[in-house]
């Protein structure tokens, strides 16, 4: 373990990002998620790269939209509220198919919230990212380390389907330190022809744009991305799995939340139940078939969440009714503890014995 | 002898503008600049919501087409990424100075090395005619049927006085395209604002007040006497700020 | 498998969190897993402060401790809050001179340590948490290794005030002999 050093989450997705080769940050203040902002203050101008504190989230993310346009790394990072402004402009970039990469370090919602951890953007970030059709991979980390690959891993994804990466973390995630290594291997660039870079009166102009005024035209945009969100679903998914060899009950959980479960699965081994847990480290593509393998096996899912129970509605469409998916959740920036899991997991093993 | 040509960076496509709108004058002022200065190979533009949405078609340098208002924000993440670049915004005035004021401010208050044009012509002319943050006390427009109250949703915005007031820009100008003498104040003006950033002295805006022909009910001809006897009055033409001023001269 | 949960809490400017990043390396330094989780957030300023921090041979679990087997309080509403959630048979370190109550719990260990005291005593006013861990590394066998805690110091000190390793250090050994 000699070559790991102990960071914050927030700041090994910020180290990440300039190994990954990330020269422009822009950002706008936010808690649970400032350490990122920070540590590229400090970073990019030792290394020749942008940071720029943007005057809205509003603005930073259009800023992120003008440096992918010109097929460089760039990012942004926020924290729940912040997310919602940049809706609009996630959706600008996925209409241009721009690869662009972006954090949310979650914080309890709705509204101005708190800013204790939450999960609670789920269905935004999987489902509902912006106005009109289109998906953004969606990472969760559940460690520190994860926190680091998951950022070199998701600038490669953008850059591969010219579309965004987000990582969907949560405050526990951003700020807590735990050893790393920053041993990454880095893909080889993409070719970006379509970037604007200038013409050097060599080429046809090249321009980056989300306006289709024709309906025919604009089906056939969005048909032929949503084949390529297809072969995202086919490589992508990734996910683990706990103790699921012989399980009975299966507990769904990520990030913050799949730490804490794994306590309570240890526990719950201990007095006898065979519990096991499948954890999606990409939300979306969403381990589905996973899910739906498991629902052979197991009698019940457990779905340990920090929102009301968004995720569960991906498990119960995976599942497709061939067992009972229940949720174990805490929320308003509350985290379910280890006993409080193990309670649902206990309620979950008697009640199939009656 | 040819003495009157396309320029090159202005591209060879029929434009959609209404007849008598001078959006058409100033894509050629833009264009006959960027030619004049030899950067069509390495400039960006940023086409904005409204009329001129479809510019990014009208220039044959590389363009993005940016969300409503962000021209300015899209600008600097290019400009910043690309500093041996010649970025320029083309927008109007719902969004330059309504939802996209933000934008606008701080990237003046940044001196962001970029040009920005400002197209002026008081009304959102796309959406069919609605009030805009520039429209004048008293005009009647869709959303102002009995005329713009002050009273009621305020006083029109005077972006050059505005922008002049802080540290950040290099150059703040207004200029007008309804006649000749202008149309060729307006050359300059906005050939300054893109020789400002070629020399790196930094945020460059250029307001041009235009007219609205259909919009505003009028022909042509009187929208452009509307442009003298309305417009100019209120939005006085000239330098507001230009911090090269004497070094230029 | 040997897992240990430590709870540190105190009021902000503490240091709380500088103790628990120093437990942390020293961990790391020993090639065990660790994690370290501070609360966040408007209690940083002037309120309570604390943080998790877990060593163990194995991968951790949950970052957050709820059930501490060492509990560091370093004044009464931290004793007051955390005191009940010490796991069986776990360790109480208490700064003496800001809690003056007795430890009301049976089944646990209890060691007081005058670090406030002590740092004032030693013009050393801003080092009471590493007095105070001196203590934890001496009842937990972890001081023996002095290079260790050395190593340890100097992942937690910025390179910029390496001055500071043998003050923080000699504290240390304050709270060791206390």
């Amino acid at each position: 373990m000699a070559d790991k050093v102990l960071m914050k989450g927030n700041e090994a997705i910020a180290e990440a990002a300039i190994i990954a080769g990330c020269r422009h940050y822009f950002g706008y203040p936010i808690t649970p998620q400032t350490e990122i902002a920070a540590y590229m203050a400090k970073r990019m101008p030792k290394i020749g790269g942008t940071f720029l504190q943007a005057e809205s989230e509003i603005a930073a993310i259009n800023m992120v939209y003008g440096v992918a346009s010109t097929g460089l790394r760039v990012m942004t990072s926020s924290s729940s509220p912040g997310i919602s402004l940049k809706s609009e402009g996630l959706s600008y970039l996925a209409g241009a198919d721009l690869p662009s990469f972006i954090v949310n370090v979650q914080r309890g919602g709705p509204g101005l919230g708190g800013i204790q951890p939450s999960q609670s953007d789920y269905f935004q970030a999987t489902k509902a990212g912006g106005h009109g059709d289109f998906r953004m991979i969606v990472l969760a980390p559940a460690s520190v380390q994860e926190m680091a690959e998951l950022t070199v891993h998701g600038f490669d994804l953008a850059d591969k389907y010219r579309m965004t990466s987000m990582i969907l973390a949560d405050g526990t995630m951003g700020q807590m330190m735990e050893p790393v290594s920053l041993d990454f291997k880095i893909a080889e660039p993409v070719e970006k022809p379509w970037a604007t870079t200038g013409t050097q009166m060599k080429r046809e102009h090249n321009i980056v744009n989300s306006l289709f005024l024709s309906p025919d035209v604009l089906e056939r945009t969005n048909f032929e991305r949503f084949k390529k969100y297809d072969t995202v679903c086919e490589n992508e998914v990734m996910y683990e799995e706990y103790m699921m060899d012989d399980a009975e009950i299966c507990i769904a959980a990520f990030g913050i939340a799949a730490r804490v479960s794994k306590n309570a699965i240890v526990e719950a081994r201990k007095r006898g139940i065979k519990v096991g847990m499948i954890r999606p480290i990409t939300l979306w593509p969403f381990p589905e078939k996973q899910f739906a393998a498991a629902a052979e096996k197991v009698r019940a899912f457990i779905s340990v969440e920090l929102s009301m129970g968004q995720m569960i509605e991906d498990i119960r469409l995976a599942v497709n009714g061939k067992a009972p998916v229940t949720l174990c959740n805490r929320v308003g920036g509350m985290i379910p503890s280890p006993d409080e899991v193990l309670d649902a997991i206990i309620k979950v093993s008697e009640g199939g014995n009656n | 002898m040819v003495i009157f040509d396309k320029p090159h960076a202005l591209a060879d496509v029929p434009l959609h503008y209404c007849p008598g709108c001078t959006h058409g004058i100033i894509h050629r002022l833009v264009a006959e600049v960027i030619d004049e200065l030899g950067i069509e190979g390495k400039t960006v533009g940023i086409a904005p919501v409204g009329c001129s949405v479809m510019a990014y078609n009208y220039f044959n340098c590389d363009m993005i087409e940016a969300a409503h208002g962000r021209a300015p924000a899209v600008a600097t993440g290019v400009k910043r990424a690309l500093p041996e670049n010649i970025v320029f915004t083309y927008q109007g005035d719902g969004d330059l100075a309504s939802i996209g004021m933000a934008e606008t401010v701080h990237s003046a208050a940044r001196n962001e090395n970029i040009t920005v044009i400002f197209i002026n012509n008081a009304i959102y002319g796309m959406t069919g005619g609605q009030m805009a943050p520039t429209s004048l006390p008293g005009q009647i427009t869709q959303t102002s049927p009995y005329g713009r109250d002050v009273n009621h949703c305020g006083y029109p915005i005077k972006i050059c006085e505005m922008l002049s007031t802080l540290d950040g820009p290099e150059y703040v100008a207004r200029v007008a395209v309804n006649n000749v003498k202008n149309v060729r104040a307006a050359k300059k003006a906005i050939k300054k604002a893109f020789e400002n950033q070629v020399n790196g002295l930094g945020f460059s805006l250029v307001e041009v007040i235009s007219s609205c022909p259909t919009n505003w009910g009028l022909t042509p001809e009187k929208a452009l006497e509307w442009v003298e006897s309305k417009m100019i009055p209120y939005y006085p033409l000239g330098v507001y700020k230009d911090r090269h001023a004497d070094s230029n001269e | 498998m040997e897992t240990t949960q430590y709870l540190i809490a105190g009021f902000g400017g503490q240091g709380i969190l500088f103790a628990g990043k120093f437990l942390a390396y020293k961990g790391l330094t020993d090639e065990k897993n660790v994690s370290w989780l501070p609360s966040y957030g408007p209690e940083m300023r002037g309120g309570t402060a604390s943080c998790s921090v877990i060593i163990s041979d194995s991968p951790v679990g949950s970052p957050i401790v709820s059930k501490p087997d060492i509990l560091i309080a370093m004044n009464l509403p931290s004793l007051d809050k955390y005191e009940d959630s010490v796991a069986p048979g776990g360790i109480i370190f208490l700064d003496s001179t800001l809690i003056e109550r007795q430890v009301r719990r049976t089944d646990v260990t209890v060691y007081r340590v005058p670090a406030t005291q002590m740092a004032s005593d030693n013009k050393i006013p801003t080092l009471a948490n590493m007095i105070i861990m001196g203590k934890v590394l001496a009842v937990t066998g972890q001081f023996d290794d002095e290079a260790g805690v050395t190593a340890g110091l100097k992942k937690v000190i910025s390179a910029k005030r390496s001055d500071m390793l043998d003050v923080n250090l000699n504290a240390m050994k304050l709270g060791y002999n206390a």
